[in-house]
């Protein structure tokens, strides 16, 4: 150890000292996660949307293409007739039944891209945490999109969470 | 010795250990809190009112933590080890007058603001904070493990070398107070504080008390990043607390001491706080600086460590006794 090691040593320490002292006035990075989350890039692969027409009409015709695209066959699709008095979609038919296994699915997007309507895709959500193996199971209620969002009605991913609280949905 | 000294000893006593516990559990929040702030985080804010709550809830489970222990230990010291160590903190804090001069006065009877007045003082100090290692040599040798026998042997080899400057970076004060009593070393004070004549004593003490708490940069008992513990790897759940516990009361306790005996312990400037008000800021100020330094600085090389004990610190509080003694006799002529 050289004298002049001896001499600068301290002020090393005192500098070392002064930085951490002035991180106290920089803001806080931490997004606090389940209340507030990251905007996510606009094609990232989070939970599944159904999505719907203008008018309010469902996109899905329950080809069940998804389905069969789908790598670990983590989705089920019942189609129904659509009748005149119920008219559900555009098509003939129309999904009774929708669920998704969201434990089992890789989130690979297949499904979005095997769909002839772009009825499916995969939204910007990604708090996809819970605390029984049953409550991943998300049926038709749980993916389809609300009425009012689907006005503006493009295939992208509507109301994007952005870096603002957002109630969760189940 | 009357009843009355007993009683009135053992309340004091009681209401030092419960101060000193909720002071550990809420040590811990503060360090945490302060360490998030100094790297842009929130800390624990979730439980209860920002994050309050936390020491209860992580008290809580420790308690209901279950024990693993490790086959072959020496199952009488295993158990007696990390009792020994927060005795050992716990039984420290006996000397230190929070508050004063004199007296309080409840139902007719005059009780002073410490558990005990002795004369030996601060020598008691020194005394049982050797005993705090042989909690942790004894952790590491009942556990039958080479790890923790080897992380034994690291603390307290590094305990024992800095009680050594610990001891003396004291000894000017000694020799300016003339007396080994808490209370005659704080009345000392009341004009000028120690820290001011004994600028380098009281640095020293602070860097020999922050290696004696087994504290960062001096934490090699416990390095987190690199080595698995040390004398407490095989130590869970309230077991492991207790020692963790003891390192805590230990770092309140090296700033008590600090406070007391180069701060001016109770004597506050204009006059305008209550003393023990004055005491508790001094001591949150000191472990602020804990805190601050465990923020800042890397850990030390183990052979620097020694190097740092043996070679600077101790002839350095020689040399500062030494030059005080020197001066004291000096002013005398």
């Amino acid at each position: 150890m050289s004298i002049r090691e001896v001499l600068e040593g301290p002020l090393y320490i005192v500098r070392a000292l002064a930085t951490t002292f002035k991180h106290n006035a920089r803001p806080r990075v931490t997004i606090e996660y389940p209340e507030r989350q990251k905007v996510v890039p606009p094609r990232h692969r989070g939970r599944h949307i159904l999505h719907r027409y203008a008018d309010g009409l469902e996109k899905c015709v329950g080809c069940e293409l998804c389905a069969i695209a789908c790598p670990v066959g983590c989705i089920v699709v019942e189609a129904a007739e659509n009748t005149p008095e119920r008219r559900v979609s555009p098509g003939e038919r129309y999904a009774k039944r929708y669920e998704i296994n969201l434990l089992r699915c890789i989130y690979c997007g297949m499904c979005e891209e095997a769909c002839p309507y772009d009825a499916i895709t995969m939204g910007p959500r990604y708090d996809l945490a819970d605390d029984h193996p049953d409550k991943f199971i998300a049926v038709k209620e749980d993916l389809l999109e609300p009425l009012q969002a689907s006005l503006g009605d493009t295939a992208r991913p509507s109301a994007a969470p952005s870096a603002q609280a957002e109630p969760r949905k189940w | 010795m009357n009843l009355e000294v007993v009683v009135v000893t053992l309340i004091k006593a009681a209401i030092i250990i419960l101060g000193l516990l909720t002071g550990f559990a809420y040590m811990t929040l503060f360090e945490r809190k302060v360490q998030a702030r100094m790297q842009q985080r929130p800390g624990p804010n979730r439980v209860g009112p920002f994050g309050l709550l936390q020491p209860l809830a992580d008290g809580l489970k420790l308690f209901f933590k279950s024990s693993a222990e490790p086959a072959g230990r020496d199952h009488l010291l295993y158990l007696a080890a990390p009792m020994l160590s927060v005795m050992a903190a716990l039984a420290t804090f006996a000397i230190i007058p929070v508050s004063g001069p004199g007296y309080i006065t409840i139902l007719g009877h005059n009780i002073g603001w410490y558990v005990m007045n002795a004369n030996i003082g601060i020598l008691w100090y020194f005394a049982v904070t050797s005993i705090g290692v042989y909690g942790i040599f004894l952790a590491g040798w009942s556990s039958n493990s080479k790890y923790s026998l080897l992380g034994a042997l690291r603390s307290s080899a590094q305990m024992i070398s800095y009680e050594m400057a610990l001891g003396l970076s004291l000894v000017p004060v000694f020799i300016l107070a003339g007396s080994f009593r808490l209370v005659d070393i704080v009345n000392a004070q009341n004009k000028w504080w120690f820290v001011i004549p004994l600028l380098p004593a009281f640095i020293l003490y602070m860097i020999a008390g922050i290696a004696e708490t087994n504290r960062a940069p001096f934490d090699l008992p416990e390095a987190e990043t690199e080595l698995v513990a040390g004398y407490h790897t095989e130590y869970s759940g309230m077991r492991f607390a207790l020692f963790f516990m003891a390192e805590y009361i230990n770092m309140i306790t090296v700033s008590s001491i600090a406070t007391v005996v180069f701060l001016g312990g109770w004597w506050g400037p204009f006059g305008v706080l209550p003393g023990p008000w004055w005491f508790l800021i001094k001591v949150v100020v000191l472990l602020y600086v804990y805190v601050w330094l465990r923020a800042s600085l890397p850990r030390m090389r183990y052979d620097r460590l020694m190097q740092l004990g043996w070679k600077s610190l101790l002839p350095l509080s020689l040399l500062m006794m030494m030059a005080t003694g020197v001066v004291v006799v000096a002013a005398q002529r």
